[in-house]
Formats: C-alpha cells, structure tokens, sequence
C-alpha cells in the first residue's frame, strides 16, 4: 500500500533486517572511468546501508553535478540529481517535507567546496540531518581535469598550465569552522575503514561531513599519497578512535604529542607498545583539538582519519517542528483571513 | 486662520462630487506609514472603497530633513469607482519643508495644502534646498496654502500627558491625522484602540498621541478652517453585503498561499531570501506561525529556489518567493524544475531594475526573463496578479496549475500592488474549489515519467512511498522509464511534451474576455498586472462619455487565453499599456502579426495615472 501523506508516515524503522548490498542496487550501468574510486565509495555506501536497515523507499540521495553527482542513478532508493553545488539545499527541503526520511548528500570537492560552499556552509550550521558525504579527488573530472579548490598549489593543469598559485582549502577545517557537529574523514582505498565511518555519519541526527580522500586515476592520479597503498598508509595516516591514545605506523611505534600552548602537534616516539604520557587522547567532543587534528598532514604528520569531531546537537527540522507541521483546514484558514480588523457590510 | 491667499473654490474645478486624494509626506522618521495605515482603516471602517499607494525610501533612516529622506503615503476614498490611488491629489499634508518641495507636484491646482509652519526654519529650508521660505515668497499662491504651527499645538496638547517634548513633538503626526479625521467625519475610535494597544506598556505615549490627535481634531472644529464642499461631499461606497478587511497585494499573496494549503491538503514551505519588496511575504507568512505554510529563510535565492524544489520532490508544495535581480538568480532552478516537472510557485515582485535599480519602485519589466529566463527551451505558465485581491486568487490558480500539471508557475507581482490596499470581501471558504493532490498510484508498471493523457503530467510519487522508488535529474530523460537518455529524437519528443503542457493548460483555463468597456469598437486597451485599476478607470470614463473603447487585462501571460486573435479583430487598434519599454507588445506582435499592436508604456518607477492612458486612448480616437 502506498503512504498517501508522507508527512505523516512512521519511520520504517524496523524494515526487513536481511537487505543487502543488493538491494541497493539499480539496473543502471555504473560509467565511471575504470579505477576510479568511486567505485569503492559507492560499494561501501551499498553496503552500510544494508546494515543500517532503512528501507530503500526512506532513503533519498541528492546530488549536484560531477563524476560522483551521478551516485542517486546506482543506488535503488529514491534519488534525485539536481544542479551544480545545490544539493545540500535541495537536501534541506527534502528533509523540511519530510523529517523521516534518511537523506544523503552526495558531492564532490567543486560541488561542495567551490559553486555549493556556501550551501555546504549553511546545512551545517543548521545541523539539518543529512548525511553530507564529499569524495575528494582533488580535480575537476567531468570536465576534464582542471584544479579545483582542493588542488594543491602548483597543480598545472589545462586552466592552470604554470601551476595553481591557488591554496587549497582544509574540507575538515571548513567543516568544523562552519559549526559542523560530524566532521569525519577517510578515503576510498580503505574499505576496512570507510565503513565505519559512514555508519557513524548515518547514525548521527544532525549534518554529518565525511570527506572521502577519492583518487581520480585519469586526471590527478595519486593525489593522496598517504592513502595511495597499505603499505604506506599505517606510518602516512593516523585512525582517529574515541579516549584512545593517537598512535599511528606499522608497528604502532609513533605518537602525537599536542602543545596545548600553541595548538602545535609533534610526532613522538612510543616505547615498547605502551603509549608515553604525553600521548594525546582522541576526545571527538573536543572542537580545538579537532581542528588542530584537521590540519595535520604531510611532510611532519599524519594525516588522520576517522571522526575528528562528534558533538550531537539538536536537528533542524526537530527545531522548527515539521514532523508536527501539517496543511490547515478551511475553518483554520477562515481564521487566518479574518484575523486583524474585519468590517461587515449588510 | 492664517493671512494667505484663497484658492478658488473647489467646486468650480473638477467635478463637484466624487472621491478624494490625500497625501501624506514627512520624514522618514515621522511615521507617516503609521498615519496611512490608520487613516486607511478608519476609511474602510467608515465603508469607504479607497486604493492606497504607500510612497517610501529604500533608505532605512535618510537623514532627517533631506529631500532623500521624505516618505510619503497617498490615498483616495470614496464610491467604489475607487481602482487607482488617484492621479493627483486635493489634500496635500507636509510636515517638513524637504516633503513640500518633493510632493507639491502632485497637488492639483487649487488644492488644499496644509503644513507644519514650526518646521520651517532655515535649517530646516536649507535642508531642502529652498534658497526663500515658500510659504513666504508668494510660490504657492495657486493652492489653498494652511500654515499652521503643528509642532507647538502637539506639544501644547501631549506634554500635559507626562510626557518629555521630543516625545510630545513625535505626535506631529497624529495631530495632523485627527485634523483629516474632522475635515472626513471620520471616527478616531479605532486609532485610539490602536495607540491603546501598541503602547501598553508606556500609557502616557498612548495618552499623547490621542491628546495631539483631539487636538488636530478639534482644531477643525474652532477655528475657521472651512474644507471646500467638494471634500464634504465623498460619500461612502455601496459594496456587496460580507465581511471586509483590508488588503495589500502582499496580505493577497500570504492568504492565498494559506488558502493552498487548506485546499490541497498540502502544507506549503515558503523558501525565501531577504528583498526588498518580496521580504514583506516572508514576514506575513512567518507570522502564521507555521500553520499550513512553513517558512524557511534561505542562505541565497538559489537556495531558496532550490531548497522549494526539494520540498516538492518530497511531497510537500515548494514555494520560492523574491523580487528581480533574485529572480536572475533562481533561473538555473526553474530550468530543472521545468526539465524534471515538479509543482512549484514562484512569486515575484517585481521592481524597477536592471540591478539593484529603484527597489522600492514600481515597474513591470520582468515579463521577459519570466517567460522567457532559461536556458534551453524550459517552457512554464505564467500568470500576473492584478492587484490585492486578485494576488489571492492568482496564486491559488497557480498552487492548482502547478500541482495539476506538474510544473513550476511563475506569478508575477509588482513593488505598486505589493504596497497598494484595497477593501476586500472574504470569500466563502467553503466554496473554494478543492486543489487535487493524486497520490493514488499504482507500483505495478509505475514510471517516473508515463504521462496522464490529458494532462500530461506525470505522477507525484514521493519519497517514503512504497514501491515507487526513482530517480529524477537534470539530465535529459528518457519519456516514460526517466532513466538517462541521450537518444536524439527522445530529446525532441520531450521537448515537444514540455511544449505541449502549456497547450493543455491553456485548454482549461478560461478564454479571453473583453474585461470592461465595450465589446467591440475603436479601441482596446491590453493590459496586465497592476496597471488594471488605472486602466479600467480610464476606459469607463471614456466610455462614459460615448466612446467605444474596451479593457482587455491578463492574468494568463503563458500561455496566453484561447481566442485574443478574434477578440484583437473587433477593434480598429489596439493599445497594449505596460510599465517597461514594450515587452508584452513585443510578445503579442510576434504571436499575432496580423494585428498592429501601439505601445503606451512608461518606465519612471510610478504608476499610470488615469489621465495618461486618457490621453494616449483619446489620441487613438481621434
């Protein structure tokens, strides 16, 4: 049976606990290039879905435009892709008609960080509860390579032959700035990671801003060194976990260090497997330490992944009632309209 | 009295009985809006039809004194042949010497002319840039001139009531409404209830404000201040039995998008971004309290545009509202509203442009970038409101079209009919037609885009409906599955649908009708928007005299009503009248080449007058 007024439909929460992956699944032909990380994004996403066990008619992926806008045509919920950088506002309406709905916004560095920063900016302030997921490959794919916001300076390319005097912009750090309450950060190659992370992001009731590191194997091939290989991603990266000591490399062997005085961190020595007492402990509810943890990045540091930053706050759409809101009727409307100084003519 | 010339009487000028104009001007700061609107009520509380033509600055707070900083509020009261705030004006209140010299023009020879004689100091005449006082040097000989010392009668009258003499001295204004009231016969009981209320908390203000105003009231009363017979002699209107208030072109948007609500079942979210004169919906709607209509203030008017069509692809009805240069921006969003057919109403109130232009002035320059603003060919109806009361049904229409069709549907205001008020009869709530929401489809075979044959809309499935999963998207879809398609004679059969859309719609919408004047004849005045009540006062008067002219106004601009071609055929010439350079001219040549369409158009950031579509008809007579 159809929901003939979906404002007033109850959450599916208890659906059909064996979906999979393949429920998610449309008939469409996936057309990325052949090695783009996307594909991994989008087998994860699948997946975490499954797992997360909303129907696929309670879930809705929005996108902008660019090689990963084209997300809501692979996935078998409701789907909608819309214009360039406007997903997150479309998102928000979606979410304003109908609160229940699990939606996904789904966008790339220019989508998000370029022509839609400022609507990135302002569903995160307002916490409206949308998962907010931004593969970054660091480059404008679909229109044929040239840098985006997120490119590192010197970047040549066909609109930046001389190198990009540009600098890029810290999506993490943006995300916090702008009063994000779930910013996490991870990247298409680690499958035993990204996950974990986006299940954290979905499960969040508020805007939650996953940046995935995504290599783009035609215009910016390896990009993200830190990431690009397991074997140097143990001493390249640092996974972020929740009142655990930051210790990161193949052996567990290095530790960061924070001064606290100027929000410097250092790289030191671990001894013997037990962390030193001047190891840092992660604590996702700590907005300073976030962003001291979201600039953190090669040549001296790690990059780290995982949540950075974790702070519930009440949801947007909680905040202006719409789950209560509904249409009037016409004894309510005779109300409105004759509200003020009325005068009768006999 | 004071010792100044006399014009002639009224009575030998114009007509002897008949409706009357007054304005109002001051300082920005001297709640002039306050004394209109007050003046407004009591009119229609005393059964008065009136039209009304707030006249303000875009400038928050001009300096005091300055030319720039002058508001102004005009008025005509009277029969119900009241449509215009009239063309010229027979009372002329000025309370600072800069609001004399920016308002004198539009006082009639010979009309009354009343000012704050204490405001006419020489820094207050330098101020305004008058090199000799006026009320001294003989230039206002040709108007009835009353110099009176307002500012020291209002302090005389308010500062008995315990309260400091600036504060007494910002009564001016009532004193001067109580005098309008005397020379109008109109109650001040409603003013009194008012101040009552809004200074609840500071009584003594209250108690000023009312001393000023029996004070200017009883003024007219003592001394020989003898208002010309003509003045006397307004009588009240006769309008149809029912419940009145008054009603701008704004309140019209805010009811009517309620009303949407109630009829569709749909609660409405009203997606905005701050703009002068759109804001004023917002502020309506916000102050419903979400009933019906939720509002949501949007970081850009692209977010605002975009933001609504989300709130329609999830089931609710998506409204954006703004007025021109925001209307540039939302451009991108009407072309994937059109191109994935979703309901939404887009409403704008447009005001003189290009850019920034003249915000708080009037001008009907927007009809090409609605209907023809996007890019690729991304066709929607749009449809014009022609003043206050017809903003509440023009918008309803569009909530029906826009759910009925699946489309976006453009509605088109202006900063003149925004602002303007009207007596307005409630409608019978009950009698408003349903807006049928089909939510009844059937998973079995269901396609995104597999059309109504009549219609052709395709069906509202919304995201939380079981079974009907899809995906929608800018890029073209394939007629009847909507999955991607670049195939090219798919691209033309669904261009060809989006065209055809709007021929269904013109189908059921009403036919072209001759709106007043005579059916067939001399001449036929086109027009649309707000530029109804100027035009259809001109054409009964014209045709009040003998002369066979008729009135044609749009509200259906795209598509355009059924059988204009035969309608344009029953008359010798055609004037097509409209505040920008020719647009629907244009528009109609291009359409009907048979006929020789005449441009009466103005672009000054005011409204018609009467006399000037007098004029431009009777040169077409002749």
């Amino acid at each position: 049976m159809n929901v003939v007024n979906p404002d007033i439909a109850a959450p599916d929460t208890d659906a059909t606990p064996e979906l999979t992956a393949r429920d998610f699944t449309t008939d469409q032909e996936v057309r990325w290039c052949p090695g783009c990380g996307d594909y991994a994004i989008l087998k994860a996403v699948r997946g975490v879905l499954a797992e997360a066990g909303r129907h696929p008619d309670d879930v809705v992926f929005i996108s902008g435009i660019g090689c990963a806008a084209r997300f809501p045509y692979y996935l078998a919920s409701y789907g909608f892709h819309t214009i360039h950088g406007r997903a997150p506002a479309v998102a928000t309406g979606v979410k304003m008609a109908n609160p229940d709905l699990d939606v996904w916004v789904v966008g790339g560095d220019g989508d998000f960080l370029s022509i839609g920063g400022n609507h990135l900016m302002h569903a995160l302030r307002r916490n409206v509860d949308l998962n907010l997921i931004m593969p970054n490959n660091a480059v404008y794919g679909l229109t044929k390579g040239q840098y985006s916001p997120a490119s590192a300076t010197g970047m040549r390319s066909p609109s930046s032959p001389g190198g990009s005097v540009e600098a890029p912009v810290n999506a993490a750090l943006l995300a916090l700035g702008a009063g994000g309450r779930f910013v996490a950060r991870s990247a298409d190659t680690l499958q035993d990671h990204l996950p974990g992370v986006l299940k954290a992001a979905q499960a969040n009731k508020g805007a939650s801003f996953v940046e995935i590191l995504q290599n783009c194997v035609v215009f910016n091939d390896g990009a993200f060194e830190a990431v690009r290989d397991k074997g140097l991603t143990a001493d390249r990266t640092l996974r972020l976990e929740h009142g655990k000591p930051m210790v990161f490399g193949k052996d567990q062997d290095k530790g960061i260090s924070i001064d606290w005085q100027t929000g410097i961190a250092h790289v030191v020595p671990v001894g013997s497997g037990n962390p030193a007492p001047d190891i840092a402990i992660h604590d996702q509810t700590n907005l300073a330490l976030a962003t001291i943890l979201a600039r953190m990045d090669a040549p001296d540091l790690p990059l780290v992944i995982g949540v950075l930053y974790h702070a519930p706050a009440e949801e947007f759409t909680n905040l202006r009632g719409d789950s209560s809101g509904t249409a009037i009727n016409r004894q309510a409307l005779l109300k409105i309209l004759s509200a003020g100084k009325t005068w009768q003519v006999a | 009295m004071l010792d100044q010339p006399i014009a002639p009487d009224y009575s030998e000028s114009g007509t002897a009985q008949g409706p009357a104009v007054v304005r109002f001007a001051g300082d920005s700061g001297d709640g002039i809006q306050t004394l209109g609107s007050e003046f407004t009520k009591s009119s229609a509380l005393s059964g008065h039809g009136f039209m009304t033509f707030p006249d303000f600055p875009a400038e928050i707070r001009a300096p005091a004194g300055t030319t720039f900083g002058v508001s102004a509020f005009q008025i005509q009261i009277g029969g119900d042949r009241v449509k215009t705030h009239g063309d010229t004006v027979d009372v002329l209140v000025a309370l600072n010497p800069a609001a004399l010299k920016t308002n004198l023009s539009a006082l009639r020879p010979g009309g009354l002319l009343i000012v704050d004689q204490d405001a006419f100091t020489k820094r207050g005449l330098d101020k305004a840039g008058y090199g000799t006082n006026p009320l001294e040097d003989g230039s206002l000989e040709g108007y009835r001139l009353e110099a009176i010392e307002i500012s020291r009668l209002t302090r005389e009258a308010a500062m008995p009531q315990g309260v400091t003499k600036k504060e007494a001295e910002t009564a001016r204004n009532f004193w001067a409404l109580g005098l309008i009231y005397w020379m109008f016969g109109q109650d001040r009981g409603p003013t009194a209830a008012w101040l009552t209320s809004k200074f609840a908390k500071r009584p003594e203000i209250a108690a000023a404000n009312m001393a000023a105003m029996d004070a200017g009231h009883t003024y007219g009363d003592v001394t020989d201040f003898a208002p010309p017979p003509r003045l006397r002699a307004v009588t009240p209107s006769r309008p149809s039995p029912g419940t009145y208030r008054t009603l701008t072109g704004i309140d019209g948007m805010v009811l009517g998008l309620a009303a949407a609500s109630a009829l569709s079942g749909l609660r409405l979210h009203y997606c905005s971004y701050p703009i002068t004169p759109a804001s004023a919906i917002l502020h309506g709607l916000a102050k419903l309290g979400g009933e019906g209509v939720a509002t949501f203030q949007a970081e850009d008017e692209i977010a605002a545009a975009t933001a609504a069509i989300g709130v329609s692809f999830a089931g609710g009805l998506g409204v954006t509202g703004t007025s021109g240069p925001g209307m540039a921006l939302k451009a991108e969003a009407l072309g994937l509203a059109t191109a994935v057919e979703l309901p939404l109403i887009v409403i704008d109130v447009q005001r003189a442009g290009p850019s920034t232009g003249m915000p708080t002035k009037v001008e009907q320059a927007d009809l090409n970038l609605a209907l023809h603003g996007r890019h690729g060919e991304a066709p929607l109806p749009v449809f014009a409101a022609s003043g206050p009361g017809d903003s509440f049904d023009t918008v309803i229409e569009a909530a029906r079209v826009a759910v009925t069709y699946m489309t976006p549907v453009i509605v088109l205001s202006d900063a003149y009919t925004a602002n303007a008020a009207e007596p307005w009869r409630l409608p019978d709530v009950d009698a408003l037609a349903e807006i049928t929401v089909d939510r009844d489809i059937d998973a079995d075979g269901f396609h995104p885009f597999r059309r109504d044959p009549d219609s052709l809309a395709r069906p509202w499935a919304v995201p939380g409906m079981t079974g009907l999963a899809h995906r929608l998207g800018g890029i073209e879809r394939s007629s009847g599955s909507g999955h991607i398609s670049y195939d090219p004679d798919n691209h033309q059969h669904m261009t060809d649908l989006r065209a055809d859309k709007l021929t269904r719609i013109q189908a059921a919408l009403p036919p072209a009708r001759v709106t007043s004047g005579v059916d067939a004849g001399r001449v036929l005045a086109v027009g649309w928007g707000s530029t109804q009540g100027a035009l259809k006062t001109a054409v009964d008067d014209l045709v009040a005299e003998g002369h066979a002219v008729g009135h044609l106004h749009l509200r259906h601009l795209s598509p355009l009503p059924r059988g204009l071609a035969e309608i344009f055929a029953l008359y010798d010439r055609v004037v097509v009248a409209e505040l920008n350079s020719g647009q629907l001219r244009a528009h109609l040549q291009g359409l009907f080449p048979q006929v020789s369409f005449r441009g009466l158009n103005k672009v000054t950031g005011q409204p018609f007058t009467v006399a000037e579509i007098d004029t431009a008809l009777r040169e077409d007579l002749s």
